[in-house]
């Protein structure tokens, strides 16, 4: 029987290796955020409830998941353009562009938030000739967008190139062949076929920049109930020792984050099988 | 069969648990640098050091001391010394490691088990939390003489040059038009002097009025554009970003500012401010453990020498020895001082009152007021 077993399977190891992702995965993911969700069961449920809803969290999710959302939004539209370029274009300097779009990830994001600010304050390069009209950015919301931006591009470049690189030339030729002209054919072939990983770097983006401290936090101003971000009270309220209160709040976002990936995870799954029962 | 299957996992986690083992012994005692991104050592290293004078103090002896932000240059300038005066009296050979971050983080650090011996934190509160997990003695505060504060500073005004604004005193903060920039409270520990100076200041002016201070108050922090979490971040705001029309800041990072961008600014030195006090303290749980109490004790008093105290005052503290303070006094403008033991009741009923939630600081910024 064993045997028979055996043979289901086409590669060897199918246990040593579960065995080992489960214990991997424990150790790194769930026992730390298990121990989150632990420390923050050290509040009553009143109190749990009302840490969670204070009126400056509440703002703060507020402010979190819109500016999130639009960075994530931004970087769906641009990031699907700029992978577009680099996959069908040639072009003196590719390379380099291409390697651009991965340093967010390699910059500490705090070195980040000080050089946006410094370009985006009043008196910074941009910052400068947005002001005269009125255009604030550094210390408001857009300014926090455009941090969250900065540091979703990969996400979206890097889940989208390798789905247009492997994209079938045939099926582009023959909606052409077939009279689609060039819009048609990116709305009606290319674009479902991107779908799937758009969201996918659409849900990355949009998820670190609900987490996203480093780089907010200097562009952002930090104004109570108009430019703070959640994981910024959640830091307000380690410096305060209140371990618990700042580990329901992380929780909360840890939820609000898992629910989003999980509906965007559906929603491709549902894109998908539209497009293949196509 | 099913004990079968549980043998990979098994051996998975049994090798885990080898190797965390291996590298949680191998890191037991480096965690000191590890663990904090800014750690540097001082050291005056002597191969063949002498043995010391004590049997107990292992030697060559290395130390770590916590301390926050502004006393980087303040501690790297006084390990030298201490080193020298320990090879001087002793003959042993100490070496000092710096952990250097936000006041509230390194105080995490610390409970949370960054072995450090002495901890030079910017508020009595950051100690005392640390207190609290039992690692410092509860009477810590009168271990040393001054309430274990050698060295002291106040909150100034930092105004740019020619003072444009013409701000003289905490009156001038709250007129319409002026910016102040400011760390917050809540996650800054000098923004928490800033905040007590200015409310000093307030229950003077109105005799301790509680709804006129909170007005106050709230005109003053309407008048912050930005709040940085700490107070470096502030400075830079300031400085480098140009926002706003005055820095509230420690004098000696005011005076740091000013060393570095001496054209562009001017220090205001208010009427009335807050005798700032920067505690320091032996973590006792770790030198027992490790042999170094003699050393680390050694160590905080020579913050009480002469030399100590001209090392301080050089790097812009006020010394408390009076003699250094007399030779200092050009530098320090004399002012009233509140103090937060008199004038507060302590860090932990301040604490209570105006920085912990739901406290005055947070009625600042609740909607409607």
């Amino acid at each position: 029987m064993a045997q028979a077993r055996k043979k289901d399977r086409l590669l060897p190891g199918f246990r040593l290796t579960t065995g080992f992702t489960t214990l991997y995965l424990s150790l790194i993911v769930l026992i730390p955020l298990a121990a989150l969700v632990v420390k923050s069961a050290g509040l009553s449920p009143a109190e749990w409830w009302h840490t969670v809803m204070a009126p400056r969290v509440l703002a703060s999710y507020k402010v979190s998941l819109m500016t999130s959302f639009f960075a994530a939004l931004v970087n769906l539209v641009f990031g699907l353009l700029l992978a577009w370029v680099l996959v069908r274009y040639r072009f003196p300097g590719k390379r380099i562009i291409d390697g651009l779009v991965d340093l967010p990830f390699a910059l500490p994001t705090a070195v980040a938030g000080i050089a946006l600010t410094t370009i985006y304050a009043p008196n910074g390069w941009i910052g400068r000739l947005t002001e005269p009209f009125g255009l604030k950015i550094a210390y408001t919301p857009l300014g926090i967008t455009i941090a969250l931006i900065f540091i979703g591009v990969p996400f979206v470049v890097r889940t989208v190139q390798p789905v247009l690189q492997d994209l079938a030339a045939e099926t582009e030729e023959a909606a052409v062949m077939l009279g689609a002209y060039r819009w048609r054919s990116f709305f009606k072939v290319i674009l479902p076929e991107l779908t799937p990983a758009l969201m996918t770097g659409f849900a990355l983006a949009f998820a670190r920049g609900i987490g996203e401290y480093g780089s907010v936090v200097f562009i952002s101003g930090n104004m109570p109930m108009r430019t703070e971000i959640t994981p910024l009270l959640i830091i307000t309220k380690l410096e305060q020792y209140e371990y618990n209160q700042a580990a329901a709040i992380a929780v909360v976002l840890l939820l609000i984050s898992f629910v989003l990936l999980l509906l965007i995870n559906l929603l491709q799954r549902w894109a998908g099988r539209r497009l293949h029962a196509a | 069969m099913k004990s079968w299957k549980l043998i990979p996992t098994l051996l998975a986690v049994a090798l885990f648990v080898v190797v965390l083992s291996a590298c949680g012994s191998k890191n037991d005692n480096a965690s000191g640098s590890s663990a904090s991104a800014s750690a540097s050592s001082d050291a005056s290293a002597s191969p063949s050091a002498k043995p010391s004078a004590s049997g107990k103090t292992p030697d060559p002896v290395e130390l770590l001391n916590v301390s926050y932000d502004p006393t980087r240059e303040l501690y790297e300038e006084y390990n030298k010394s201490f080193a020298e005066y320990w090879k001087q009296t002793t003959g042993g050979t100490v070496t000092i490691k710096q952990s250097h971050g936000g006041s509230g983080k390194q105080s995490r650090a610390v409970i949370d088990g960054l072995e450090a011996d002495v901890v030079t934190l910017a508020l009595a509160y950051d100690i005392d939390a640390i207190s609290a997990k039992g690692l410092i003695d509860k009477d810590w505060q009168k271990e040393f003489d001054q309430n274990s504060t050698p060295y002291t500073s106040t909150i100034v005004f930092l105004v740019r040059k020619g003072n444009p604004k013409g701000i003289e005193d905490w009156d001038d903060l709250i007129k319409d038009g002026v910016q102040v920039i400011t760390p917050n409270p809540k996650t800054s520990g000098g923004a928490r002097w800033n905040y007590l100076a200015a409310w000093g200041y307030a229950a003077s002016k109105y005799n301790n009025d509680e709804t006129k201070i909170k007005e106050f108050m709230t005109k003053l922090f309407k008048n912050v554009p930005v709040l940085d979490s700490g107070a470096r971040d502030a400075t830079n705001t300031f400085v480098q970003r140009k926002l706003g029309d005055v820095l509230l800041a420690w004098e000696n990072e005011a005076y740091l500012a000013l060393k570095e961008f001496g054209d562009d600014y001017e220090i205001v030195t208010p009427s009335l401010s807050i005798l700032a006090e920067p505690p320091v303290a032996i973590n006792d749980k770790v030198v027992d453990k490790k042999g170094t109490r003699e050393v680390a004790e050694a160590y905080l008093k020579y913050l009480y020498t002469e030399q100590g105290q001209e090392i301080a005052a050089k790097n812009f503290y006020r010394p408390r020895l009076q003699s250094v303070a007399d030779k200092y006094k050009d530098q320090f403008p004399q002012l009233n001082l509140l103090t937060i033991d008199k004038d507060f009741g302590g860090w932990q009923a301040a604490q209570k009152k105006h920085f912990a939630d739901g406290g005055v600081f947070d009625q600042i910024y609740t909607p409607g007021s």
